[in-house]
């Protein structure tokens, strides 16, 4: 008829009978984080086979990297995870640190480990208050939603930023910590306990909420790790696998802290695998603030941290790196690099080809989301409408994330 | 005789222009209430622009839907589409027509009844209007040529049809004891506190509060319009005031249940130690509105409550405790009470 029906061709599904409902689950659906398409066949109200379709936000953050210098990716890192930027952002610089060798001093992994705790702690406070709404308790979501801003006061005060935060820098931070940070940050942890108390008197126990995600969209272990599973979804069908344990990166060695795992892996078992974590996540932090060291704010190394503005009108030397790094760059050796963090939705791996020059050759993000997604298919088959979207909510994909 | 037909007419219909003109101001308050409860529930502070303490939301939001583009889709079928706002809304109305609002009070040398219809049947005409009320929704879903919606109302329609059974059966209960069905009747005998039926009928209050809640299709029982599964469900294609009559519909179908609650369980107009019941004086018939009023408030808090408090059942999981639980529930109880009324006189006369 048009040529946007045949160009729409592709996503009509032939169905055998009529009994069959099609129905398009997104991409634009308030259950649909982001924007992700899952077109789902439909027996009444259970699906019988769905098609998730991913690509409807992907912004070609990878080719874009290639173009940007090593300290301006970290604004595209950004916008990938957006519930939680600054573990995103610290991934990156962590990784073009160790391209460089670069060692930071206490004080500067002490922040970042507060970071992406704190980062942690707002990405799972979004996810499962959002798995809330999507089984229709909506106030607890508020509850964690006054959490959260507190948390970003915190970022706002260090980054000038809420959502973008572009958090630190190759090499160190941006600038020192505010003076009012570590009253913000036990101002945050004074009052979170009482909520995340709150927050399961309202839904842990409650029977409507058990029988909605008990035993609904399980993965066994095997097939998890088939999938690629990792970070809290992983660990909810019983496999102890934390990156901050087992490859220990900035500092996180020196923190006690515990790994919460579940049994069966289904929504359930993720509800309560991520809320155990932000009560760990609340430990370490108190830790990491306790015993903040002082320091500098960023490693000596000048062919790489971009001196003060005062001193490079008043300085030799720090006009000289200003004028090297701004005009040629951080050039690390060449080579290809791996690294990867625990970020909140799971391994976060940076893999970086370095030619040389100032711009990355070739950058590529393990997304987890990706590969959770993945498994959507199998784990929404045979349930109910209502289980795919307790099921999408659960696993916490982000259409910014999976899509890159 | 003419000018008795007359006079009824005239006092008829000042009183339906006076309860029509309370119920849609009070729906719309309803709605300002329920965003002010879920404030206070979620620890905001909800609308206070409009007016003192936001008092003009509901005005507002009135001109608003009036003001908003009335769209009507390509594709749907406009006689239901554009009938089914109206199909939804009146039921209520009429529901809260049969309701006895007060006691009869003497006024002007005359007395009058603080109800529109008092019927003899009167709950079984609550059951049939109540039960109309859900082909709006049906009509709606299903002419507005959208999956959601349809969804939407193919739920609603199911649901109603459930829970309409465990209501209609544990009513009776209530019936057995007082031996009517004329609404008036059975208000007039739950005289004191502890003549209340919710007393005698505890669980057949429980099952036909459940099942009220599902007949409102509120949270734990919003499939119809689940926002996270279904988009808006059956009005996700109604606009500007089509989709006010919906809303407007819903609260007034919380009014009157949660009326329809007191005056069943909870003595009506009575209020308890005074007896207004032999005094039509205009001082006791007004105290008796207020007393319902209040013991409707009250319900309507607590369905508010429930509602920003509890997750919302699975389709399969409201369709078994409809049907695998309530209704069994409300059987074995219209048994038990049928036992207890023959077997022992006192549980019929009660203290």
């Amino acid at each position: 008829m048009t040529q946007y029906s045949e160009q729409n061709q592709k996503y009509v599904i032939p169905t055998e009978d009529n009994d069959k409902f099609l129905l398009n689950l997104g991409p634009s659906h308030p259950a649909m984080h982001g924007i992700l398409q899952n077109i789902v066949e439909l027996d009444g109200e259970r699906i019988i086979k769905s098609h998730p379709e991913i690509g409807y936000c992907h912004r070609s953050f990878e080719k874009l990297a290639e173009s940007y210098s090593y300290n301006q990716v970290i604004t595209i890192t950004d916008r990938m995870n957006y519930v939680s930027s600054p573990a995103n952002n610290v991934a990156w610089t962590l990784a073009v640190e160790k391209m460089l060798g670069i060692e930071v001093p206490k004080k500067v992994a002490y922040v970042r480990v507060i970071f992406m705790e704190l980062a942690r702690i707002m990405d799972h406070l979004v996810s499962m208050g959002i798995l809330g709404v999507d089984l229709g308790a909506y106030t607890g979501f508020l509850y964690f939603f006054q959490q959260r801003e507190k948390i970003y006061r915190i970022i706002e005060n260090m980054t000038g930023a809420r959502l973008t935060t572009a958090f630190g820098r190759v090499g160190g931070l941006e600038r020192d910590i505010p003076k009012s940070f570590k009253k913000d940050v036990y101002d945050f942890l004074q009052g979170f306990p009482k909520t995340l108390n709150e927050f399961h008197k309202l839904l842990t126990r409650n029977r409507i909420f058990m029988d909605r995600t008990r035993g609904v969209s399980p993965i066994s272990k095997e097939r998890a790790i088939q999938y690629g599973f990792t970070g809290p979804n992983l660990r909810a069908t019983g496999v102890e696998w934390d990156i901050r344990k087992v490859y220990p990166y900035s500092c996180y060695e020196e923190f006690d802290f515990e790994i919460p795992i579940g049994i069966d892996g289904d929504v359930y078992d993720r509800y309560l695998v991520r809320m155990e974590e932000m009560n760990q996540s609340y430990k370490i932090i108190k830790q990491a603030i306790d015993h903040l060291p002082d320091g500098p704010w960023h490693a000596d190394v000048p062919h790489v941290v971009l001196p003060l503005k005062r001193d490079v009108y008043s300085n030799m030397e720090a006009m000289i790196f200003h004028f090297k790094i701004i005009m040629h760059g951080i050039n690390p050796p060449v080579g290809d690099y791996y690294f990867s963090i625990e970020s909140p939705n799971g391994e976060l791996g940076v893999y970086i080809i370095s030619d040389g020059g100032p711009n990355p050759y070739r950058v590529h993000w393990r997304r987890p989301c990706f590969y959770y997604y993945n498994a959507i298919e199998e784990l929404i088959n045979g349930g109910l409408i209502a289980d795919a979207v307790a099921c999408i909510s659960s696993l916490n994909v982000i259409a910014g994330e999976l899509d890159c | 005789m003419h000018t008795e037909l007359w006079s009824l007419i005239i006092e008829k219909t000042i009183f339906g222009v006076i309860l029509l003109a309370a119920i849609m101001t009070g729906a719309a308050y309803v709605t300002l209430a329920e965003r002010k409860v879920a404030s206070w529930f979620q620890d905001r502070i909800g609308p206070n622009r409009a007016g003192p303490l936001g008092l003009l939301q509901p005005l507002a939001d009135g001109i608003k839907f009036f003001l908003k583009e009335d769209m009507i889709p390509k594709n749907v079928h406009k006689a239901f589409y554009l009938l089914a706002p109206g199909i939804a809304a009146i039921p209520p109305l009429l529901i809260a027509a049969s309701i006895p609002w007060g006691n009869q009070i003497e006024l002007l040398g005359k007395a009058i009844k603080l109800q529109m219809i008092d019927l003899n049947v009167g709950i079984l005409f609550i059951f049939a209007f109540a039960s109309i009320g859900v082909y709006g929704v049906m009509l709606g879903g299903w002419a507005s040529n959208n999956k959601y919606s349809l969804m939407g109302g193919l739920r609603s329609s199911s649901q109603m049809i459930s829970y309409e059974l465990a209501q209609g059966t544990a009513v009776v209960g209530v019936l057995l004891l007082a031996g009517t069905l004329s609404l008036d009747e059975i208000v007039k005998q739950q005289d004191s506190l502890t003549k209340w039926y919710v007393w005698r009928q505890p669980i057949g209050f429980f099952i036909f509060f459940v099942a009220s809640l599902a007949e409102l299709a509120r949270v734990p029982f919003d499939l119809p319009e689940a926002e996270n599964e279904l988009v808006g469900g059956y009005h996700t294609e109604y606009s500007s005031m089509k989709f006010g009559l919906f809303q407007v519909s819903e609260y007034i179908h919380l009014i009157v249940t949660s009326a329809l609650i007191s005056t069943l369980y909870f003595g009506g107009w009575q209020i308890p130690f005074v007896d207004i019941a032999s005094n039509s004086s205009f001082i006791y018939g007004v105290l008796g509105v207020i007393s319902l009023l209040l013991k409707t408030v009250f319900f309507i808090f607590v369905f508010m409550w429930l509602r920003w408090t509890l997750p919302r059942f699975r389709y399969d999981q409201l369709m078994s405790l409809g049907w695998k639980f309530l209704l069994e529930a409300a059987f074995v109880w219209i048994v038990i009470t049928a036992i207890l009324v023959l077997a022992f006189p006192w549980y019929k006369t009660w203290f």
